[in-house]
């Protein structure tokens, strides 16, 4: 909740005036990404990625969200042109790409792992999309020195990758990918390999690049928590189908269905006269009141986590909710483990699911 | 009982350094000291007479003898490295299934299934006089007389050695190329290279590896050989390990020695020299 904070300042649209050289100018096109019924298809039987369609408006940071094997990396490769489309069509800035050679289609990849190339220096790696176009020496680190001062590495600019940390090396694949000077960048689970506490200073950064360069960043993750501090457009994938897209605010506030719900978190999915609702977790508390819904179970869990406390409840007929309550609140009631308690909330907070299958497209 | 760990040490490399010593160092002691004594026929004095390494060091015939190893040396590998890194290229980088790889891969092995004087033999009804090359040849009209440097030639030995010592090459090759991640061809496409630049800029500075561990095996095999120069040149080529199996069969086991001594230091001193260019220890950790 804090990082959001610290993150606000980055997200005002304005462009730091001193640094204008690398923004690019994207003009005359709605969206930098759509998505038309794009399929993947391994074989007759297994489809990898189902018919998905989607428009990313321009300059947006997009995150794909979801568990593994649910298309999202796929998804992010047939971008790049590293995996062949099946069916439908990709079009970047209002220009069909769908078959082009990676380098033809304004895309650029930042791998998992890198992928930055060990026998040449960081300078090099930078640099290496100069040197295959024959720009001179003398220009080509020039320009790599200007993208590596973007990442703040200029400083190890003639270190082998084996020398930097993998921190080090992330930047100096961003520097690398940035430098061809792309439409759309496209980003693997870029943080997956950092510790924690670099993974939300790197994700800042990724936000300050993304907004001073005006394009469009695409980054596959399974972390909402991530997908929620970054995006513009945030799209939740299972099973090879997009569940929603969104703004992330949006999807947390009114999840389209119970995978949603349940997969970005903080949300209780409980049956109610027939329908499905979801109700917030931070909305819930213990103890019933006057006009509140509420669920009568056993509390199983309860965690401190400092500014809040949860409280795990099993509810009538298994089901697992959770309330997320202020320390003060909790602290009046202190429920403990085993005791029946009433899980309760506004009427006002609930919030209908739909079915499963209703693939929406972003705004 | 208590062993201390610097004993358990001593006692985990005695078994090998006790073969080594009594197998490799200790022979080589003697031989290096018989190569200074006096002889005759099929006998050996225990008197010092330099004549023997005087002769290695100096003569003429020596130099002739290096020089026509160095040649086959270098053409072998010049064929075999080039030969080695494109099929280790066509493996690694183009065949998707890794069973057909590996079936590709051991069929280059196929040469070794035969022991080598069948191996030798059975170049005869290929390239002999009457050979199955001199027969198409003809039949076609390009030649009227069959070519007689098809066999027993020096065309034959570096020919065997081809034959031989790709696999040599194309393994160390291929475990060098296998080991570079897909990612890494992927992002030299994302930079918008070429195949041809991904092999000059990418592949061939990553692969420099086994090219070097490569040559280290043609190297000792091509100068330690004195079987198939001397099968496939019918006699007639001589090389250091040839002149040496020479003076053995001749009793002369000084001159043999000073010319071994010679020819291992020269092995010696070129590996060391293409270990400066591969770091083993980190080939054989990853």
């Amino acid at each position: 909740m804090q990082l959001k904070k610290r993150d606000a300042p980055e997200m005002t649209p304005e462009i730091p005036s001193d640094e204008p050289r690398l923004r690019q100018v994207t003009k005359g096109h709605r969206f930098d990404v759509e998505l038309v019924a794009l399929t993947k298809a391994y074989n007759a039987k297994t489809l990898a990625v189902d018919a998905i369609s989607l428009r990313i408006p321009r300059a947006s940071y997009c995150c794909l969200l979801g568990p593994s094997g649910c298309g999202k990396t796929t998804t992010l490769r047939m971008l790049a042109g590293h995996e062949t489309v099946t069916d439908g069509a990709i079009r970047i800035h209002d220009e069909e790409i769908t078959h082009r050679a990676p380098i033809d289609r304004g895309t650029s990849m930042m791998f998992q792992d890198y992928a930055l190339f060990p026998h040449l220096t960081a300078l090099e790696n930078v640099a290496f999309s100069l040197k295959v176009r024959q720009v001179p020496r003398k220009e080509r680190e020039a320009q790599a020195r200007e993208y590596l001062e973007l990442v703040q590495m200029d400083h190890l600019a003639n270190r082998l990758p084996n020398q930097l940390s993998g921190g080090q090396q992330q930047r100096v694949a961003l520097a690398r990918s940035l430098i061809t000077r792309p439409k759309v960048l496209l980003l693997d689970e870029p943080l997956s390999a950092l510790d924690p506490f670099l993974r939300t200073r790197m994700r800042a950064e990724l936000k300050r690049i993304q907004k001073e360069l005006g394009i469009t960043f695409v980054h596959v993750t399974h972390s909402q928590e991530e997908a929620l501090a970054l995006s513009d457009v945030m799209v939740v994938m299972n099973d090879a189908k997009i569940m929603q897209a969104a703004p992330a605010r949006e999807i947390f506030e009114t999840p389209a269905n119970a995978f949603v719900a349940r997969f970005i978190g903080g949300h209780n999915v409980i049956g109610r006269d027939g329908k499905t609702i979801s109700v917030r977790a931070d909305r819930c508390r213990i103890g019933t009141g006057p006009g509140l819904n509420s669920i009568a179970g056993e509390v199983t869990m309860v965690e401190y986590h400092g500014p809040f406390v949860q409280v795990s409840v099993c509810g009538e007929g298994n089901t697992d909710l959770t309330a997320m309550m202020s320390d003060a609140a909790y602290f009046e009631e202190s429920p403990r483990i085993g005791s029946k308690v009433a899980l309760s909330w506004e009427p006002a907070v609930e919030h209908v699911l739909g079915p499963e299958a209703v693939a929406f497209l972003a705004k | 009982m208590k062993i201390s760990p610097r004993a358990a040490s001593w006692l985990q490399v005695a078994p090998m350094a006790t073969v080594f010593v009594t197998m490799v160092l200790v022979p080589l002691c003697i031989i290096f000291a018989v190569s200074f004594l006096d002889y005759d026929f099929a006998r050996v004095f225990p008197e010092i007479y330099l004549a023997s390494w005087s002769d290695a060091l100096g003569s003429r015939l020596t130099l002739d003898l290096y020089l026509t190893v160095g040649r086959f040396l270098i053409i072998t590998w010049v064929i075999t490295a080039f030969v080695g890194f494109w099929l280790a290229y066509f493996l690694v980088f183009h065949v998707r299934s890794s069973a057909i790889r590996l079936t590709l891969l051991a069929a280059a092995a196929i040469p070794f299934w035969t022991p080598g004087p069948i191996r030798m033999v059975s170049w005869v009804p290929l390239l002999g006089r009457e050979g199955l090359v001199n027969k198409a040849l003809m039949s076609l009209g390009v030649i009227d007389t069959p070519l007689t440097w098809l066999l027993y030639s020096d065309f034959a030995v570096v020919l065997a050695y081809i034959n031989l010592l790709t696999l040599a090459m194309l393994g160390p090759i291929t475990h060098s190329m296998a080991k570079i991640p897909r990612s890494l061809i992927q992002a030299a496409q994302d930079q918008g290279a070429s195949e041809w630049q991904i092999i000059r800029e990418i592949i061939v500075p990553l692969a420099k590896p086994g090219i070097a561990i490569g040559t280290i095996f043609i190297v000792t095999a091509v100068l330690g050989d004195f079987f198939i120069v001397k099968i496939m040149s019918g006699g007639q080529t001589n090389t250091p390990a040839n002149a040496i199996a020479t003076e053995l069969a001749a009793f002369q086991y000084p001159p043999a020695a000073a010319k071994s001594v010679m020819l291992l230091v020269i092995v010696v001193a070129l590996v060391a020299l293409l270990l400066r260019f591969v770091d083993i220890r980190k080939e054989l950790r990853d």
